[in-house]
């Protein structure tokens, strides 16, 4: 018995998008007790399936077509009232970001106990008391001092908790999660999986878990449902999805997925690149006359060397200190102590006029290929603008320009052209061939594929190794996705709260951790058991 | 969609232009259309709308003709809107931009001076400085650029301060480019939207304090406007109710088509701030 079948349902979006429905003729069910996985790239559809059974549609959007049974009623057609009704009690939904899905004015008790309010059940006595059961039930740390908490008051992994608490309060039968774990560090994410299955095992909930992560699918679904352009491409049980997929798109999916494969060792040539010695950056917030201000040490004496032609991966969680020292390095952000030694030249201690004059030395790719080009910036004007300031005459800046726009993949007749007429992996492209133009000693990538799709980060990072065979390009590799880091780069750093924890080789930090932090990181990496059932290590 | 498509598919706005257009041509066709000048006495005194052929409007107290002095002071008031407008941006944009850049010390004392125009009340300060200058179209219109920058410098530095933040100006500052040429190539050209917008509401004003002016006779003694002709009328508006009334409703048109289209650039400019579609 199902609880919910969704037969043949098409999605209409508005005039003037890039094609007539964001779903088209899904159908899917999910039973009692199971989870489905629903994945995706981004733009597939996934999280408007979701958002139509919840009645979540943008403005614009509307079910063209086919229905939803739920407990024997077609929930996309209830009326209003029907569906409030629903909403919470039988069917409830998590999101990706807990921290603006909560209200930040609000208690987490408060909060919770209002889904009891709206539905009018129990006293106001009951209402504390069971918003108490069901924060000890997610595993909340203090359950007394929880429910007096505001959101800001929790990290990430808390926040997500607590939302799961609301979201269970009226004992749903169906759960939908939307990316639950997508913003949050890796052993969080594995800690938030685990509760997500051991809730399902005790309530028996049907969970409808979207997701583009097939590590995620891995560690929990039953049934897997892959969806592109709106379309659902394959399903089936997970074991035959993941094993043995049958249709090409979720092959190319799986095979785009960072394996445990390490690649092969590296000679290293001995002169460095990049020094950084006895780095320090310390952020002071708050205080006053009589208050001491809160110190954050985000960089706290670490020293390391990227050589010639070595890509260093720099690993850590959300707050390790890993985007700080990239952002010291390139010194966006100047250091409290300490230096950053760049062809012999100490960076850090530069004056502003001088270091103007090094900057294309170190160069960046940012993590967001959507905030970082200027809007309102032709592609050509963002690549030479730096050479020119530089005094290379204009002639020979574009032309290297339209060089590199063809070396990066993108074609030189990309040029004349703005950032929004570009996918987020073409501007990530456009960003390493700004980097490019500068010829610089140093590429600092700063979680530079992590805003990008599966296969795109696949080809982004096949283009980085391509780049590094042929330039010789020294790169430190800022990433939280330890799959990633194993992917591209030579050795890699884990940092953890600002220090240095582990350093080596690929192979060392993979295969023999000696850091109980990096054993911890290492196994929260999802779906790592399956990687190495695919890949005899 | 584009801009234009977004601003066409806003009928207030279209009627906002349409209006607007109207003003501006009655006022440069206002010699052509009129022989004679707003100054001038072509009839008896005190004639009601229709009364006399060629008056359509009737005549002021003077005998002179309410169309042609409603013509002509459609271009003071335009005129002054404008030209008093630009010296606002000119003022407020340059000082709210470097106060949002630079922040620290110079962010303080550019807020400061900010500041201390924004406590002395808008009007009271443009008679003031009406009052120690000689009335005249320059000084009017210098007055109420004075009074009404420090919006601008605000929304400015507003602008500035977050786009100062977007990765792009990293990547700017890592390519070597100088600090001011950072704020006019990257920054600057992403703040224009709101600044536009802004500017059209601020012409509006402009007009009202021009009118507010001259009502209270602190017009150029030179020039007719639609604040002096009310300001004028003010003792017969039991008798002669056209005299003060067809000047008044051409501020309200002329203000209600600024606001018209300075609310259409605005859904056209910021589509994700649109009030439409969200209720």
């Amino acid at each position: 018995m199902s609880t919910l079948a969704i037969e043949h349902l098409t999605i209409g979006l508005p005039e003037g998008a890039d094609r007539p429905f964001a779903v088209e003729d899904v159908s899917m069910t999910i039973d009692k007790g199971h989870i489905l996985c629903v994945v995706g790239e981004s733009g597939s559809g996934k999280s408007m399936t979701a958002n139509a059974l919840m009645g979540l549609l943008p403005p614009g959007v509307a079910v063209k077509a086919g229905r939803a049974l739920f407990e024997a009623r077609d929930v996309l057609r209830l009326p209003e009232a029907d569906k409030m009704a629903l909403r919470g009690a039988s069917i409830a939904m998590i999101f990706q970001e807990p921290m603006t899905a909560l209200n930040p004015l609000m208690r987490i008790g408060d909060q919770i106990t209002e889904v009891f309010a709206a539905h009018d059940r129990f006293t106001q006595a009951e209402r504390r008391k069971k918003a108490l059961d069901l924060i000890r039930e997610v595993q909340l740390p203090d359950p007394e001092k929880i429910i007096r908490a505001y959101p800001f008051q929790l990290s990430g992994g808390q926040r997500q908790r607590a939302m799961i608490a609301m979201a269970l309060a009226l004992e749903p039968k169906l759960l939908i999660a939307d990316e639950p774990t997508t913003a949050l560090d890796v052993t969080t994410q594995s800690q938030i999986l685990k509760l997500i299955l051991d809730l399902r095992d005790r309530r028996g909930m049907a969970v409808m878990f979207i997701t583009h992560d097939f590590g995620v699918v891995a560690e929990i679904a039953d049934g897997v449902i892959v969806m592109r352009e709106g379309k659902v491409v394959e399903q089936g049980p997970a074991a035959q999805v993941l094993n043995t997929p049958q249709h090409g798109y979720t092959r190319r999916l799986l095979a785009a997925i960072p394996t445990g494969v390490l690649p092969e060792r590296r000679v290293l040539s001995d002169s460095p690149a990049l020094e950084i010695k006895g780095l320090r950056k310390i952020y002071r917030t708050g205080g006053g006359l009589f208050r001491a201000p809160r110190e954050v040490r985000a960089v706290d004496d670490v020293s390391l060397t990227v050589s010639r032609g070595e890509v260093l991966g720099l690993v850590g969680e959300s707050g390790s200190g890993k985007s700080t020292l990239g952002r010291t390095a390139v010194r966006l952000v100047t250091p409290d102590g300490g230096q950053v030694l760049v062809g012999g030249t100490d960076l850090a201690a530069l004056s502003d006029e001088d270091l103007r004059k090094q900057r294309h030395k170190v160069q960046m790719v940012f993590q967001d290929p959507y905030a970082s080009l200027n809007p309102r910036q032709r592609i050509i004007g963002a690549i030479t603008d730096g050479p020119i300031a530089r005094g290379i005459p204009k002639a020979r800046a574009v032309a290297r320009a339209r060089e590199l726009l063809d070396i990066v993949g993108l074609g030189a007749d990309a040029a004349s052209r703005f950032p929004h007429e570009f996918s987020g992996g073409q501007r990530q492209r456009i960003g390493i061939a700004r980097a490019l133009a500068m010829d610089p000693e140093l590429i600092i990538a700063d979680e530079a594929v992590s805003a990008l799709d599966v296969s795109i980060q696949a080809q982004v990072l096949d283009l980085l190794r391509d780049l590094r065979e042929k330039m010789d390009l020294s790169i430190l590799f800022i990433t939280h996705d330890l799959r990633v880091a194993a992917q591209l780069c030579d050795r890699i750093a884990v940092m953890q709260k600002g220090r240095l924890v582990e350093i080596g080789t690929v192979h060392d930090i993979f295969l023999n951790p000696q850091q109980d932090y990096t054993k911890q990181l290492l196994a929260a990496v999802p779906g790592a058991d399956w990687d190495n059932q695919k890949v005899p290590a | 969609m584009s801009f234009w498509k977004r601003f066409r598919t806003n009928i207030g706005a279209i009627v906002g232009v349409v209006l607007l257009i109207g003003v501006i041509a009655i006022a440069l066709l206002a010699p052509v259309i009129f022989e004679h000048g707003p100054w001038q006495m072509v009839q008896r005194p005190f004639l009601a709308p229709f009364a006399v052929d060629g008056l359509p409007l009737g005549t002021d107290t003077l005998g002179r003709d309410v169309a042609s002095q409603l013509a002509h002071g459609a271009r003071v008031s335009l005129l002054v809107g404008l030209v008093s407008t630009l010296v606002a941006l000119l003022i407020g944009v340059p000082l709210g931009a470097l106060a949002g850049f630079y922040g620290g010390y110079v962010d303080e004392g550019a807020m400061r001076f900010t500041e201390f125009f924004q406590t002395i009340p808008n009007f009271a300060l443009a008679i003031v400085l009406v009052a120690i200058f000689e009335p005249s179209l320059a000084s009017i219109t210098l007055a109420i650029a004075i009074v009404s920058w420090p919006p601008v410098a605000r929304l400015v530095r507003a602008e500035v301060m977050s786009v100062r933040k977007r990765e792009f100006v990293d990547a700017a500052t890592l390519a070597g480019l100088s600090k001011h040429r950072i704020l006019i190539r990257q920054v600057l050209p992403n703040t224009v939207s709101p600044i536009i917008v802004m500017a059209s509401l601020m012409v509006a004003t402009a007009i009202l304090l021009e009118s507010s002016l001259s009502f209270l006779g602190l017009g150029d003694p030179n020039a007719m406007s639609w604040g002096y002709m009310i300001g004028a009328a003010r003792t017969v508006i039991r008798s002669s109710w056209w005299l003060s009334f067809f000047p008044g409703v051409a501020i309200i048109i002329t203000v209600l088509a600024l606001n018209l289209i300075g609310e259409g650039l605005n859904d056209a400019l910021n589509p994700h701030l649109s009030r439409k579609g969200r209720a």
